[in-house]
């Protein structure tokens, strides 16, 4: 009798580069159409909301309202990237292309292609928020020196939601399912996560939803310090500490999915 | 046979899910530079016996290892000396049939300039050159089949394993791939091939493996099969109780099955329905030579699996 490999940790080499290169490749074969959301989206959003609804709202907290909903776009653009690669994506490349057995066949295993394709999730997202980042930048929009360091957050947000979409692709029957955790999680969170609306708005029951559950909102306070300098005061904390706290959060989450994802992929994949 | 390096070596070897027994207690060995044939109905654990050897299924019961080394616990190592081609498309329809084969390489660690190397010649060898700019989808399936095998073996591997390589295809593209799988064995590949078609694993196999609800019921090369367990020639008659008295009499030895509407006579000796032809002018009677299919339905039954 052999050990099951399930329970096992997750053995990772060097490898995962393969898997992700892999998708890069892809990628990079039709870069110009893939870019063209991230480019298009957040144009719309600050026209609509910030020329339109900003005519409404003229302030938010000391600054224009297109100004406070810039960094809600960079965060937003950060999970839908990475949360679509890892479910949608995943799940062709899974189910129909047969990608990952026919990987799962070479000197690679199902650890290192579920890493691969997190990271390349996470590596889509920061590449949205690159963008979005050059979008905003554009309409004069940033004004913290800081505004580079998005960057990384946007690669450990969008492992976090890269690994939350793996996770689901694991316990997906058909792809038709994604439209669960798309309606019932991922659009309440665009919503409600500080992104166009302040928090502090909302009751404090969904209040305390949003910070102790929503990854974005932690995203998207993250954003709002690094491009326009603010953060939300939080029962009395300290900015730093508003901003600690999100950074470990954020970590902390992330890696528990990251865990996660691969432990149900095996589950899902080695019969 | 003796002499010869054992390369594979299954011992009680058995795969289990929930209650349902695929594979069941099997044992064989494979020799290095043979063509094996796991020959067997649909259902049989053929795939999930090969499965198992290219560490993609863990295995249930027993051990099966690969040039020495244990599935459950060298499988990255016996994965980079074997070669797959599976019985589904994976190929990947995201790249070209060239970049198909580069980015395999890759999950190899096989250096940019070897790999582009293996796969100029690979493509050569399995007559894809021209269509190697050519997208996945735009390949016919013979050309899917062939790409798949040339993918296999783009780590030099020192076992290949076919699973079902002719299954779908029309007889030129299965004949085609026979004259490439035959290359291959010339060059000393060790080829382990699954498939249903009895003319297949007679015109490519050294030896067959028949397997039957996840057993090895038998074992050896197949003419030798035929001729242990049908003999020579197969005497085919429409069903017709004149002549089935007949064949009893003039022929006590010989050994007669009836299959559906029509009687089947299996001899061990040439020229032995010579009389029984003459007898019946008037009757449709066929004589041909013992194949592997008579073996695999004497022993496996006619019973349809699905």
């Amino acid at each position: 009798m052999t050990t099951p490999s399930l329970s096992r940790k997750p053995r990772l080499t060097y490898r995962v580069w393969t898997v992700w290169r892999r998708n890069l490749d892809v990628f990079m074969k039709t870069w110009h159409v893939n870019f063209l959301p991230s480019i298009i989206e957040p144009i719309l959003y600050l026209l609509a909301f910030g020329f339109g609804f900003g005519t409404f709202v003229t302030e938010i907290e000391g600054i224009s309202y297109m100004q406070w909903i810039a960094p809600g776009l960079v965060a937003i653009t950060v999970m839908y990237g990475a949360f679509f690669e890892c479910t949608y994506g995943s799940f062709v490349r899974m189910y129909y292309q047969r990608t990952f057995d026919a990987i799962i066949a070479t000197p690679i295993n199902v650890d290192e292609v579920i890493a691969g394709e997190v990271l390349w999730g996470a590596t889509r997202a920061t590449f949205n928020a690159a963008i979005v980042l050059a979008v905003i930048a554009a309409f004069g929009l940033i004004s913290s020196p800081l505004f580079l360091a998005i960057l990384p957050v946007a690669f450990f947000g969008g492992l976090l939601f890269a690994a939350l979409g793996m996770s689901f692709t694991a316990l997906a029957p058909n792809i038709d399912f994604f439209n669960y955790p798309t309606f019932l999680l991922i659009t309440p969170m665009f919503l409600i996560s500080n992104t166009f609306i302040p928090l502090a708005t909302f009751p404090s029951q969904l209040q305390t939803i949003a910070l102790g559950v929503l990854p974005l909102t932690h995203i998207a306070d993250l954003s709002r310090v690094l491009i326009v300098g603010r953060v939300e005061s939080l029962g009395g904390l300290s900015p730093e500490w508003v901003m600690l706290l999100a950074v470990f959060w954020i970590a902390i989450v992330a890696a528990v999915f990251f865990v996660l994802s691969i432990y149900l992929m095996k589950r899902r994949l080695i019969k | 046979m003796t002499s010869m390096e054992v390369l594979i070596k299954a011992h009680n070897l058995t795969k289990r899910y929930n209650h349902f027994t695929a594979v069941d207690h099997i044992d064989f060995e494979v020799y290095k530079g043979e063509c094996v044939g796991f020959l067997g109905p649909n259902g049989a654990g053929k795939t999930t016996t090969v499965r198992m050897i290219y560490c993609f299924l863990p295995v249930t019961e027993g051990e099966l290892t690969v040039a020495g080394l244990n599935v459950s616990t060298q499988a990255r190592e016996i994965k980079g000396m074997v070669g797959v081609a599976p019985q589904e498309d994976n190929l990947d329809p995201d790249f070209t049939v060239l970049k198909n084969l580069q980015v395999y390489a890759r999950y190899f660690n096989i250096p940019k300039a070897e790999a582009a190397k293996r796969a100029a010649e690979l493509l050569r060898f399995f007559q894809l050159e021209e269509k190697q700019a050519r997208s996945i989808d735009e390949l016919s399936t013979g050309m899917k089949r062939r790409l798949i095998i040339a993918r296999a073996l783009i780590n030099q591997p020192q076992i290949l394993l076919l699973d079902e390589p002719t299954t779908g295809l029309d007889p030129q593209g299965r004949h085609i791939v026979w004259d490439e799988i035959h290359n291959l064995i010339k060059q000393g590949v060790t080829i382990i091939l699954t498939t249903h078609y009895m003319d297949e694993a007679a015109a490519l196999c050294d030896r067959v493996l028949i397997v039957d609800n996840g057993k090895i019921i038998e074992t050896g090369v197949p003419q030798k099969l035929i001729k242990e367990h049908v003999g020579e020639d197969v005497l085919e008659v429409p069903y017709n109780e004149v002549v089935l008295k007949a064949l009893k009499e003039e022929l006590p030895e010989a050994d007669i099955e009836i299959f559906g509407d029509q009687i089947r006579v299996f001899v061990n000796a040439h020229g032995a329905f010579e009389r029984i032809v003459k007898k019946f002018p008037g009757v449709n009677m066929t004589i041909r030579n013992a194949n592997l299919e008579d073996v695999f339905l004497k022993l496996t039954g006619r019973k349809l699996r699905e």
